[in-house]
């Protein structure tokens, strides 16, 4: 049965690329990742735990928290404010240990995942996954301590959601995966603030719906230069699913989105001028890359500069904005 | 197991538990900041 571009077996069907005939449960149990294969793994070193964090990805997370707190009306000790980042960055590491857990087999196909712990074969899943059961716990516990229970379950909800919804449920059955999964990096400037105030108003959602719809052209983009590594592994990212000229297309869509939600704070009179300017400045530059990408139709994935590009600049336009948020709200307080 | 894995996993132990013990330091350093703060009405 000869596969069309954009057909992409369910990771459960019989016919998935991986173990013919086995279901994904069957497929992890007989892989070297199992936990009955843990003689031919070595003992973890620390740095694996951390690298099961992803620590990379920790840095937006942590910043967009900071400017969520920093934004906020009141005071809060900052013993009690380094606490809730810290829960706030733990919370997203145990998230990150858990979808390493639950995606060893897909990473172990694609190039730029293969050398994580678990496909490298320098951690079991077991170790895994009580890793990331554990500090989800503590840093939900910590939380709700610290600083409010408000806080803690909004911190509980955004672990859960990108576990549960976008990681298991979404990321391998539809295209639509990362929009809807974008919700999970979107929660932070929401607890940071919830933290301080014990409470979410106008602001904190205006800077979530931000986030929610920046994620689709930031993760399109990246996905239009390691699409080759989605096809391998067999996971429905949209470039695989609906080709590349649909996916410009939708980029540039949520483009327009995003640049509605970037000046909803100052539409709303949540922020000043300061604000206003930089988003606009910064949201017209995203809007110019986002149609150089829209309007091409090469697909080598040799020559993909303009897509690098806006990925590179989308990570420092989010960077621009919540700082500009967070001096804005200085000079009005 | 050879001479040479067995020395690899004591050494990878070894790390392991300083580590641990570190951030077991930190955690009562913490613990004791958030006390101290939260007694004071830190909010």
């Amino acid at each position: 049965m000869s596969r069309m571009e954009g057909e992409i077996p369910d990771r459960n069907s019989p016919g998935a690329n991986h173990g013919a005939g086995l279901s994904h449960e069957e497929n992890m149990a007989s892989s070297p990742l199992s936990a009955g294969n843990s003689m031919s793994i070595m003992t973890a070193d620390w740095r694996d735990f951390v690298a099961l964090t992803k620590p990379r990805v920790m840095t937006l997370v942590v910043f967009t928290g900071l400017c969520g707190l920093l934004a906020a009306p009141g005071h809060v000790h900052p013993v009690l404010a380094f606490t809730a980042i810290l829960c706030i960055a733990l919370g997203a590491g145990a998230a990150a240990a858990l979808n390493q857990w639950y995606e060893a087999d897909i990473d172990a196909k694609m190039k730029r995942t293969a050398n994580r712990p678990l496909p490298g074969g320098r951690m079991d899943r077991q170790t895994a996954l009580h890793f990331g059961v554990g500090l989800s716990f503590f840093s939900v516990l910590l939380m709700g301590m610290a600083t409010n229970w408000l806080a803690a379950a909004v911190l509980a909800v955004s672990i859960l959601f990108y576990v549960f919804i976008y990681t298991i449920w979404l990321k391998p059955r539809t295209a639509q995966n990362i929009v809807i999964g974008g919700a999970a990096g979107a929660f932070p400037p929401v607890i940071g603030w919830a933290a301080v105030t014990g409470d979410i108003s106008a602001l904190p959602v205006a800077l979530f719906m931000l986030i929610f719809f920046w994620t689709p052209p930031h993760f399109w983009a990246l996905a239009l230069f390691v699409k080759i590594d989605y096809a391998a592994a067999g996971i429905p990212m949209l470039p695989v699913v609906a080709g590349e000229v649909a996916t410009r297309r939708q980029i540039w869509f949520y483009t327009a989105i995003m640049a509605v939600a970037a000046m909803a704070p100052v539409l709303l009179n949540l922020t000043g001028p300061i604000y206003g300017t930089v988003a606009l400045l910064a949201t017209a530059l995203f809007a110019f890359f986002a149609f150089q990408v829209f309007r091409r139709r090469e697909s080598d994935p040799a020559s993909m500069g303009p897509e690098k590009r806006l990925f590179k600049y989308s990570i420092l336009y989010l960077f621009l904005l919540f700082g500009a948020v967070v001096v804005d709200r200085w000079l009005m307080a | 197991m050879t001479p040479e894995e067995d020395k690899k996993i004591r050494a990878r132990q070894k790390s392991r538990a300083i580590v641990t013990g570190l951030l077991l330091g930190a955690l009562v350093i913490l613990f004791y900041a958030i006390t101290i703060a939260k007694i004071g009405g830190g909010q």
